[in-house]
């Protein structure tokens, strides 16, 4: 019987020493991309938590999910806030100009290309030019939309006055009525700067969530009333709170932190991504101007973009676009979080807009229009110097 | 519901006062209340487990009551993040059995789930015996799919958790209203035993629920299920088993029919659509070293609507196997037939088999996990268990499996 009691004791302190050394030991900061930036304030904190939430939540039939819609729910397209994978790959159609989308009646921009049950998928409309999108991450994105107009202009050459053949310009848009002007913000003939999507034809974050609810999920808000199967305003399906959540959310995640940095090939790569001309349109430090939330005013970060539209050549051109930038033109894409990329879209990356890139090298190689100078100096780089810098866009 | 609950509750204890209360002056309870254990003979299968239950009845009563509590305290660790600890009263379940005359008997029996978050009859039914091979059950029953289904009492389990295929692929404890037909027959060592019943089913809510993946546990939420059909269809549940009483028995099971609500007063709303489950359970006792191993492995076919989002997966397969050695039985702390178990078991759930359409690669949502126990049961109606868990669970993507350690802590008795 002693044994016995002997057994008990020795099995309960094993039971409560093994809780904490058995346990699954959490990542490095810098190998994930979800949490929220440093210095929120609690009660910003309760509210990055109910976005984070309802950046979760699956809308169901019944919670209003489509008839038509491409995913249903936030993560679906950024799993883990991150990139999306093509199984969520997004078709937008109908704009091949900048005089507006001629396929409105047709339900453009996006195409519903899932449908509940009972109903039918829309298809593409006979003569619409289309794209395809991959969903970016949404780390970080609290900093972009903090950096001043000043800024970006300042980072502009529209007319590629310096010479060098890169001519980044930003996008002039129309915005919607709902979207509250950023401190600072400049206007040029009733247009405002728009940064956000693949196009930059988004103001701002609340512009874009509101976008995606309505054009991804097929959900209404007070800020998208028409509803994509019917052409129609109906009641919200989604309430504000929960959209100023979701919004409140992506201002908030932190930004993407790079890996390895002291390690020779990414210091030697980092050098060659200045040498050959990638830092022109992937600026690697950007600064927030004044934001409301405190945390992210007066910072300097390393997001690898100038958030302008630079020509990318006929490779990339598919023939469409949003706002009023050229069917050439993409805006370019923050870098940081490009080593994570794999571990949000299934162990494989697809990059560039449409995920047609599988590795990094290939999407370099894809680059053409004001960025071809760059490819051809990546082309005539050592098998080591590509390694390198290889291994630096791996490390952010 | 609560309502309901607190008459049955009234009836079945008020039903045992008034057998006994004449006596009381005289004997005392433990002299009047006869405790029936459950039946290790060799003739008994799965299918037996409802009322093979360890009851406590009167003397010349024809009602029986039983129960059974499942309580645990838990430590869990995901990638690093806890919430520290918990304690949870899983389950507090009720029985009630009568023979109401001759080869007719009813049983009842009542859960409460975390509380009183969920309550719910998980079986309620009429049997009636023409013969060993022929008798007829009415009610509400558990649908015969797969073994757990039907043999769930948390205290004939080591394991805390209950097998995550049968949860959380399967809908256990899944119970419908309907009626059918079960038998069973002898020769030898073998035991034959066969279950079809037709009943109430699924609805659309498996391939659309906040889950976000195809998930046929969402159905329970449907109570209207033991009102009317959601779709006019009778899903049929039937199974076959068969016993050597020297080896061991193997179950082969089948759920199928139409899950959607395809139609709504005439009009037409959808295509039928159809869900198919296949099950295999087995159990066996290596004589040499009494080593019991119980598992079972589950396969699903569903239609799913091909404009529908590929998140919701029309294959699904799930095992789990429980392999249990009791390592000391002797009399311990005056239990005489105390036992010290050690055990394991392999869990493994895939709700989404395929290939994504885009890309030709493999479609995530898996999960494994391990795990290790040690149980203590002072008597066999009675166990502590502590239980460590791992898992590994991947998202649709297949991305970096999110890692959980589960420590667990619980008791589980029949009262």
């Amino acid at each position: 019987m002693n044994k016995v009691c002997i057994y008990l004791v020795f099995l309960c302190c094993l039971f409560l020493v093994a809780c904490d050394k058995t346990s699954p030991v959490a990542p490095e900061e810098n190998e994930l991309l979800d949490g929220p930036i440093e210095g929120l304030t609690t009660q910003q904190q309760i509210q990055f938590l109910k976005g984070d939430e309802a950046f979760a939540d699956v809308f169901t039939i019944n919670e209003g999910l489509g008839p038509l819609f491409v995913a249903n729910q936030c993560a679906s397209c950024h799993p883990g806030d991150g990139k999306g994978h093509p199984f969520v790959q997004f078709t937008r159609f109908g704009q091949s100009d900048t005089l507006g989308n001629q396929f409105m009646t047709f339900g453009a921009p996006q195409l519903q290309n899932k449908a509940i049950p009972g109903y039918q998928p829309e298809v593409l409309p006979t003569g619409a030019t289309f794209t395809s999108l991959i969903a970016p991450a949404v780390t970080g994105l609290g900093f972009l939309d903090a950096v001043s107009d000043a800024d970006l202009i300042a980072l502009s050459d529209p007319n590629d006055m310096d010479g060098d053949g890169i001519s980044g310009r930003p996008h002039w848009n129309t915005i919607p009525s709902y979207v509250q002007l950023r401190p600072n913000s400049i206007s040029k003939n009733g247009k405002y700067i728009s940064r956000f999507g693949k196009k930059g034809a988004a103001y701002d974050l609340l512009h874009q969530t509101s976008g995606a609810y309505n054009q991804d999920m097929g959900i209404t808000s007070l800020f998208e009333p028409i509803d994509v199967f019917s052409l129609l305003e109906i009641d919200p399906e989604v309430n504000t709170e929960t959209v100023r959540n979701v919004v409140a959310y992506l201002k908030t995640l932190k930004q993407p932190l790079p890996r390895d940095v002291n390690s020779g090939d990414v210091i030697l790569g980092k050098q060659i991504f200045s040498d050959i001309d990638c830092a022109k349109c992937h600026s690697p430090q950007l600064t927030t101007g004044i934001s409301p939330i405190e945390a992210l005013s007066n910072k300097t970060f390393f997001p690898y973009t100038d958030l302008l539209l630079h020509d990318m050549g006929v490779g990339l051109d598919d023939n469409y676009t949003e706002g009023f930038a050229l069917t050439s033109e993409w805006k370019t894409p923050p870098l940081w979080g490009l080593g994570l990329s794999k571990d949000a879209q299934g162990g494989t990356c697809f990059l560039l807009h449409d995920g047609r890139a599988t590795s990094i090298e290939s999407a370099i190689l894809m680059h053409g229009g004001e960025a071809v100078q760059s490819k051809n100096k990546y082309l005539l780089l050592s098998e080591s110097e590509k390694t390198q810098l290889i291994t630096f866009l791996e490390s952010l | 519901m609560k309502t309901f609950i607190s008459i049955y509750l009234k009836l079945s204890v008020g039903t045992l006062l008034v057998v006994i209360a004449p006596s009381l002056e005289a004997q005392t309870l433990d002299s009047i209340l006869i405790r029936k254990d459950i039946d290790t003979s060799a003739s008994v299968l799965n299918m037996d487990a409802a009322y093979n239950r360890p009851f406590l009845t009167a003397d010349k009563m024809p009602v029986s009551l039983g129960g059974y509590l499942e309580a645990n305290s838990i430590y869990s660790t995901e990638d690093g993040v806890t919430e520290g600890l918990s304690f949870q009263a899983r389950r507090l379940t009720l029985f009630m059995s009568a023979s109401i005359s001759k080869r007719i008997k009813f049983l009842s029996e009542i859960e409460f789930e975390d509380g009183t978050k969920e309550i719910g009859i998980e079986f309620a039914a009429l049997d009636v015996a023409f013969h060993p091979v022929l008798n007829f059950r009415g009610g509400i029953i558990m649908n015969p799919i797969g073994a757990f289904n039907q043999n769930h009492d948390g205290p004939k389990w080591e394991f805390v958790e209950r097998p995550d295929v049968a949860v959380n692929m399967l809908a256990a404890t899944w119970a419908n209203a309907g009626f059918g037909l079960y038998g069973k027959a002898h020769k030898g060592n073998w035991v034959l035993g066969y279950e079809v019943y037709l009943t109430n089913g699924f609805n659309n809510s498996i391939t659309d629920n906040e889950e976000n993946k195809t998930f046929l546990p969402a159905a329970k939420a449907n109570e209207e299920r033991f009102e009317e059909s959601n779709n006019g269809r009778a899903l049929f549940t039937g199974k076959l088993a068969i016993k050597n009483r020297k080896i061991g028995e193997i179950g082969f099971s089948y759920m199928g029919g139409i899950y959607n609500k395809f139609e709504e007063e005439g009009l037409i709303l959808d295509e039928e659509r159809r869900l198919d489950v296949f099950a295999i359970d087995f159990n066996t006792t290596i004589k040499k070293t009494g080593t019991y191993i119980v598992g079972e492995i589950i396969f699903i076919n569903i239609d799913v609507a091909e404009t529908f989002t590929q998140q919701f997966g029309n294959k699904q397969r799930g095992a789990f196997v429980d392999i249990v050695q009791t390592v000391l039985k002797k009399e311990m702390f005056g239990w005489k037939e105390a036992t010290f178990n050690i055990a394991a078991r392999l869990d493994y759930v895939d709700w989404n088999i395929g290939t994504f359409k885009e890309t030709g690669t493999e479609i995530g949502e898996d999960l494994w996990a391990i795990s290790p126990a040690i149980s203590f049961r002072p008597s066999a109606q009675t166990v502590f268990r502590i239980n460590y868990r791992y898992q590994w669970q991947k998202d649709i993507l297949s991305n970096p499996a999110a890692k959980t350690a589960t420590w667990l802590f619980g008791i589980s008795t029949y009262f």
